[in-house]
């Protein structure tokens, strides 16, 4: 007995029984928890280049995100005269000088497409810029956190206040700060829906009660959502609901810009102390300045984090830290892995932003502006869609005639009433016929009149002599010719046939 | 149970999987997680009390307020109905040519018809009104009871050869061979001469034969041309459209056996407004006189 558990998986001397060296895989002590209890983050205040950059981008993005909806743009009598409006009833997206009808949504499905391949572009230059500057969560969290720090001051304040027993004065900071947070939140949420309806009538329809339940249940979701993402749930909105910060790495390369921590200057850290040899230590005083001012609660100093959204406060706080040292700013700097590698090879460092990778998307992204401002400045204001009747294909008439039946849409974009004449060319002895206008007789070009800012739609049928049509089926195209302009619009179909 | 593997980096268990080299750390998810998963769970509680949501043997709980999606669409429908009232009037008052020629009317019963038309005679004339065998085309411009608006509204009223209607549109051709009246070589040279008639090739001696016997026994109907006649509902046989079909064996059958299409009188089925916008409908297919 005495040699037992000295050796692995032996034999114990009762016949037959053997000692495993094992632990149990879920022994409590060991057992990593299912879910863990969030930590919360008191980001203290900074000053410097890149916080006075986030404030201006705040105060822009926010800016034209409030102020838009109320700005005029005159489109003569019978139009909104909103300069941006996504009219869903009336079916028409204005944007100052551009009216989009629903017909033309690839302007929309190009602009997503633009933003996607800028939103590589960025990424593969300098990182996640979008999620440090500009995004949405990103822009209220920073006012929400703001707010907070008015109210209830800056983070040691805001850590005493957390951890002191509960009186009147922290309820009443707390619901201070929940108000303004409110008063914040539902500003957004009845922001938004001034882009969908005239905003003056909209304000006051909201505040009498006179608006729509559509428009009081969208603000209430978004005030909901602003409010609990902006001022509860922060960085958690980051770390584990966007899919965002997944996908970008594959945007990234070595070359990529992004908020570093140089380990070649800061290491070896040791706290400051006077007169030190800076050259037998490394830059880093381990102040942890970096750390408190973070909103995402991580440490710089740990490289490149899932949790890192770039805003670049780290740099502010350790430049500061910095310059009071006495030793040259830019510790935590935006800096490139390839640069990190060119200085431990005693290269020189360099910015290489001209890449094939950010040429690419470079390239795809003005590709598509090109195009889409090229549709744009040659849209027409006439548009013509003939669809062929699918059943009947055809109809025999009983002198042996055929006639094709046609669904006809003139797509009449400008704001006057229009005459237009349809001719159509690609058989002999052509015959049309509009459908409810007798009184145009037998001309072989009939007239229309299309009211202004309409879509009409017209049954057309056309008729060919006995023996014109020689194959089962024969090109037609359909002309429509503005009488006072001569503009024109045309569409190339089909009139079918038996066949031999 | 895979074996426990625990990331060198970062210290945390990975899942066990692995992809291409790469495994996934087994992180605790965030607590809140969980909460909403319960507050989803009190949601689908509250979800079921509201509205109709188990089914039972016979039945199934109806909710609070007795919601459901078909009530819904009756409620929807209701609204649109209502919505028309006014000129779902206006065309009971007016005559049909005073629709088609009132372009706000007239694209009305032209909507208001197209739909009757799907719902109550594609079976029949197809989806296209473009018929099929014993069902005539209303396309084209051969008519057998007439093509002016007013002889298309009486047809769909009363129909053709039905027994609900006492002015349901009457004719009877008779069965020349099974009843007797023509010898089977008889029946021939009068098949051969209709098929001159509509401008196909033919016996010419056999036509010439059948042309007396057409006069005496089908001119009467047919007219001495074989232009056809609305009055007796007797179609055109001088052109190329036809009902039952052009070919030589039909034309014997049809001469033999005779036919009797049957039409339902839609004025005992369908309300006034509907018949006229599926009379200004039909009409306005393009065979419309």
């Amino acid at each position: 007995m005495q040699n037992m558990g000295s050796m692995l998986d032996t034999a114990v001397d009762a016949p037959e029984v053997r000692e495993y060296d094992v632990d149990a895989v879920n022994r409590k002590e060991t057992r990593p928890p299912l879910y863990a209890p969030r930590k919360k983050i008191h980001p203290r205040r900074t000053h410097g280049f890149f916080r006075s950059f986030k404030w201006w981008v705040m105060a822009l993005t926010l800016g034209v995100y409030y102020i838009t909806p109320w700005l005029r743009w005159d489109r003569g009598p019978g139009a909104p005269d909103q300069a941006v409006l996504v009219d869903i009833p009336g079916r028409r997206f204005y944007f100052f000088f551009i009216e989009i009808w629903p017909q033309e949504f690839y302007y929309i499905a190009g602009l997503l497409i633009m933003a996607g391949l800028g939103l590589f572009l960025v990424t593969s230059v300098v990182g996640r810029a979008w999620c440090g500057y500009t995004c949405p969560q990103t822009v209220w969290t920073d006012l929400f956190i703001w707010v907070e720090r008015l109210v209830e001051g800056d983070r040691a304040a805001r850590i005493r206040l957390d951890k002191a027993p509960a009186s009147a004065s922290k309820a009443a900071k707390r619901l201070t700060k929940y108000v303004i947070w409110l008063l914040i939140a539902m500003g957004t949420g009845g922001a938004w829906v001034f882009y969908f309806a005239d905003a003056p009538t909209l304000f006051t329809d909201l505040f009498t009660g006179q608006a729509d339940t559509v428009a009081y249940a969208t603000v209430g979701v978004l005030t909901f959502t602003t409010f609990s993402l902006g001022g509860l749930m922060r960085e958690q909105v980051c770390t584990y609901m966007c899919p965002w910060p997944r996908i970008q790495a594959a945007m990234m390369d070595e070359e990529s810009l992004t908020v570093t921590y140089r380990t070649d200057r800061g290491e070896p850290r040791k706290p400051f102390e006077k007169n030190a040899d800076w050259d037998q230590r490394g830059d880093c005083i381990d102040c942890k300045a970096c750390v408190v001012v973070c909103p995402m609660g991580i440490d710089i100093r740990d490289g490149q984090q899932l949790e890192c959204i770039t805003c670049a406060l780290c740099i502010d706080a350790c430049d500061d830290v910095m310059s009071k040292i006495g030793r040259p700013r830019g510790l935590i700097d935006y800096d490139s892995i390839a640069n990190d590698e060119r200085r431990r090879a005693g290269e020189e460092t360099k910015l290489r932003l001209f890449r094939p990778r950010t040429l690419f998307y470079f390239g795809l992204w003005g590709l598509i502006g090109l195009g889409m401002l090229y549709v744009l400045l040659t849209r027409a204001d006439l548009d013509i869609n003939v669809i062929h009747d699918r059943n009947p294909l055809y109809t025999t008439l009983s002198d042996g005639s055929l006639r094709n039946g046609y669904t006809f849409k003139i797509l009449n974009k400008a704001r006057e009433q229009r005459t237009l004449m349809l001719h159509a060319s690609g058989l002999h002895g052509i015959k049309l016929k509009v459908v409810g206008s007798e009184d145009m007789g037998d001309s072989p070009d009939p007239y229309f009149t299309v009211k202004p800012d309409r879509l009409q739609s017209f049954r057309l049928l056309v008729t060919v002599p006995p023996g014109t049509l020689k194959d089962d089926a024969a090109d037609l195209r359909f002309v429509l010719k503005e009488i006072n302009t001569g503009q024109t619009a045309s569409y190339n179909s089909l009139f079918r046939g038996p066949g031999q | 149970m895979s074996e426990r593997h625990t990331d060198d980096f970062t210290g945390v268990e990975t899942t066990g999987h692995e992809w291409d080299g790469i495994r996934e750390l087994d992180n605790p998810l965030p607590r809140w997680w969980q909460w909403i998963f319960w507050a989803c769970v009190v949601w689908s509680i509250g979800y079921w009390i509201v509205y109709p949501a188990w089914p039972l043997v016979s039945g199934y709980t109806k909710g609070m307020f007795g919601y459901s999606s078909r009530g819904e669409v009756a409620k929807e429908i209701a609204k649109a109905e209502t919505g028309m009232e006014g000129q779902l009037e206006q065309i009971r008052q007016a005559s049909l040519e005073q629709i088609r020629t009132n372009a706000n009317l007239r694209e009305f019963a032209l909507a208001g018809g197209r739909s009757a038309f799907a719902v109550n005679c594609s079976q029949c004339h197809g989806s296209g009104a473009q018929g099929f065998k014993g069902y005539p085309n209303l396309n084209d411009d051969e008519w057998i009871w007439g093509g002016t608006i007013d002889a298309i509204a009486y047809t769909i009223t009363h129909g053709i050869r039905n027994t609900e209607d006492e002015d349901a549109r009457q004719s009877d051709m008779p069965a020349f061979g099974r009843d007797g009246i023509l010898e089977k070589a008889q029946i021939n040279d009068v098949a051969e001469y209709v098929l001159s008639m509509s401008g196909q090739s033919s016996d010419a001696s056999a036509a010439a034969r059948g042309k007396p016997l057409f006069t005496d026994n089908c001119a009467a109907c047919h007219g001495e041309n074989g232009g056809g006649s609305h009055e007796f509902g007797a179609p055109a046989l001088n052109n190329d459209l036809w009902l039952y079909g052009g070919d030589k064996a039909t034309i014997v059958e049809t001469i033999s056996k005779s036919r009797r299409g049957v039409m339902p009188a839609w004025g005992k089925h369908l309300d006034d407004a509907t018949v006229k916008q599926l009379a200004i409908y039909v009409h306005s297919l393009g065979g419309g006189k």
